[in-house]
């Protein structure tokens, strides 16, 4: 009991950390999924095509290797366009200008860190979850309220936000409550790509301590709280949204 | 872009396939064992029968699957009584773990399926049933259980793809799983974006033939 008071500090940190990925893969997994609902309902087809390819290959892929191929891939894919990138313009300017020198427009080395890999990934998959919830939700929108609207001279933007939007909410509500508890829970695979999660604070204290067990036990017991306290206020959000019906 | 790094070593891949393959496949049908029971007792009015049921739901639906099988692979050595038993023997190995704690993980998720498919049961079938004068047995067989795996497949179905993705983990514990594979082929070349993209295709390839072999049983069972 001891070795847990002593990484305590550590461990809540870690609990820091895992709260900000969920939080922020949350914002990309809503603004991605609405995003992607609208696509999928639009006139384009283009759009419609992008949005399914979109959704059906998050979907069939697991997090694990989109993480893995994000943080590993992602990097060299990047540099190598950002190399590929300054080539261009040099050899442009050099053509037409032969003292130019060769200069770095693009930073030759970008860095995606754990982080950043761990935050884009979870949104990206959550977000694709989320386009279901929301096209499902903008299905269940009466269509005559939206032929109203049309009716009274509102514009497309006004009726988004004026019409569409707070209803869609409150039918969306429970499904997004349900990725959020998935999310929670994808978020410990941040620890594979080196991130000070809760989840790595464990792993590290546990190897140094020799009491793995004690660790991952209180560190699923602090998943829990969370799933709880999430259980919770999810409840009073949807009771509000059903008493604003009325 | 190399692929012919992967070609060379398609025999790990499909070696890998093969364990993600019968892993998840023991892990959902022993899970399954699990779960009818559990999911059947879970509105048991005896407490001491609930209870620990709901615990063991909660738990393993409340935490991440990582975990889950960090406290199984890593944290049963921490026991001085389990190291010296005989099951000691079996925690030791990687894959003992990772159908144990996927076992535990998809028989509590499926519990709550098979609760809610109990829960909705129509009354009126069994009724009727009755009153033709069949026997619990000839009920079970030829009215409850067609019903409940006709209303159970669709969240069931959901239920294996998302085992498939999970079981991506099992190559974090030293299981040469696709991505156990797809690792030792981006340490051996560093070619994470041709390792790990096969990895997803494979993946890919696995849950498509899952949601078409769902989607063929569903139309077969519809009335």
């Amino acid at each position: 009991m001891q070795e847990l008071l002593n990484y305590s500090h550590l461990l809540l940190q870690g609990a820091w950390v895992t709260i900000q990925v969920a939080i922020f893969s949350l914002l990309i997994a809503l603004i991605l999924g609405l995003l992607a609902a609208l696509a999928k309902l639009s006139h384009s087809r283009i759009l419609r095509t992008i949005a399914t390819l979109y959704t059906t290959i998050i979907r069939g892929v697991p997090d694990l290797i989109l993480m893995l191929l994000l943080y590993f891939g992602g990097q060299i894919i990047v540099n190598q366009l950002s190399y590929n990138v300054n080539q261009w313009i040099n050899t442009y300017l050099t053509n037409h200008n032969q003292a130019h020198e060769w200069y770095a427009y693009l930073p030759n080395y970008i860095d995606i860190t754990p982080y950043a890999a761990g935050i884009i990934t979870i949104g990206f998959i959550l977000g694709a979850y989320m386009t279901e919830t929301f096209r499902g939700a903008i299905l269940s929108i009466p269509k005559g309220q939206i032929e109203a609207a049309n009716a009274y001279g509102m514009s497309q933007n006004k009726i988004f936000y004026r019409v569409m939007f707070p209803q869609m909410m409150r039918h969306a509500l429970p499904g997004i409550g349900n990725n959020w508890l998935v999310l929670l829970k994808t978020t410990a695979l941040v620890s594979i790509i080196g991130l000070q999660d809760m989840v790595k604070v464990a792993q590290d204290a546990s190897g140094s301590t020799q009491q793995p067990f004690l660790f991952y036990i209180t560190v699923a017991f602090v998943y829990l709280f969370f799933t709880a306290i999430s259980n919770i206020y999810l409840k009073k959000l949807e009771t509000k949204y059903t008493i604003i019906t009325r | 872009m190399n692929f012919t790094i992967i070609i060379n070593e398609y025999q790990l891949y499909l070696t890998g396939l093969w364990t993600t393959l019968w892993l998840v496949s023991f892990s959902l049908l022993l899970g399954l064992c699990i779960a009818i029971p559990a999911g059947i007792f879970k509105s048991s009015k005896n407490k001491f029968i609930r209870l620990p049921i709901s615990a063991y739901i909660y738990f393993f639906r409340g935490t991440p699957l990582l975990i889950q099988l960090f406290i199984i692979y890593y944290g049963s050595a921490q026991s001085e009584f389990l190291r010296s038993s005989w099951i000691w023997d079996y925690l030791q190995n990687a894959w003992f773990c990772a159908l144990l704690a996927f076992t535990l993980n998809t028989g509590a998720y499926t519990a709550e399926i098979v609760r809610g498919v109990i829960a909705a049961m129509p009354k009126g079938e069994i009724e009727a049933a009755k009153a033709y004068g069949m026997s619990p047995l000839q009920i079970l067989r030829r009215i409850s259980l067609p019903n409940s795996i006709r209303r159970a497949l669709p969240a069931y179905s959901n239920e294996v793809i998302f085992m498939i993705h999970s079981s991506a983990i099992a190559g974090i514990i030293t299981i040469m799983d696709i991505t156990g594979a797809a690792r030792v082929v981006n340490g051996r070349y560093y070619a994470p974006v041709e390792a790990f993209s096969t990895a997803a295709m494979l993946y890919l390839c696995l849950t498509f033939t899952t949601i078409f072999i769902f989607k063929q049983w569903e139309k077969h069972l519809q009335i």
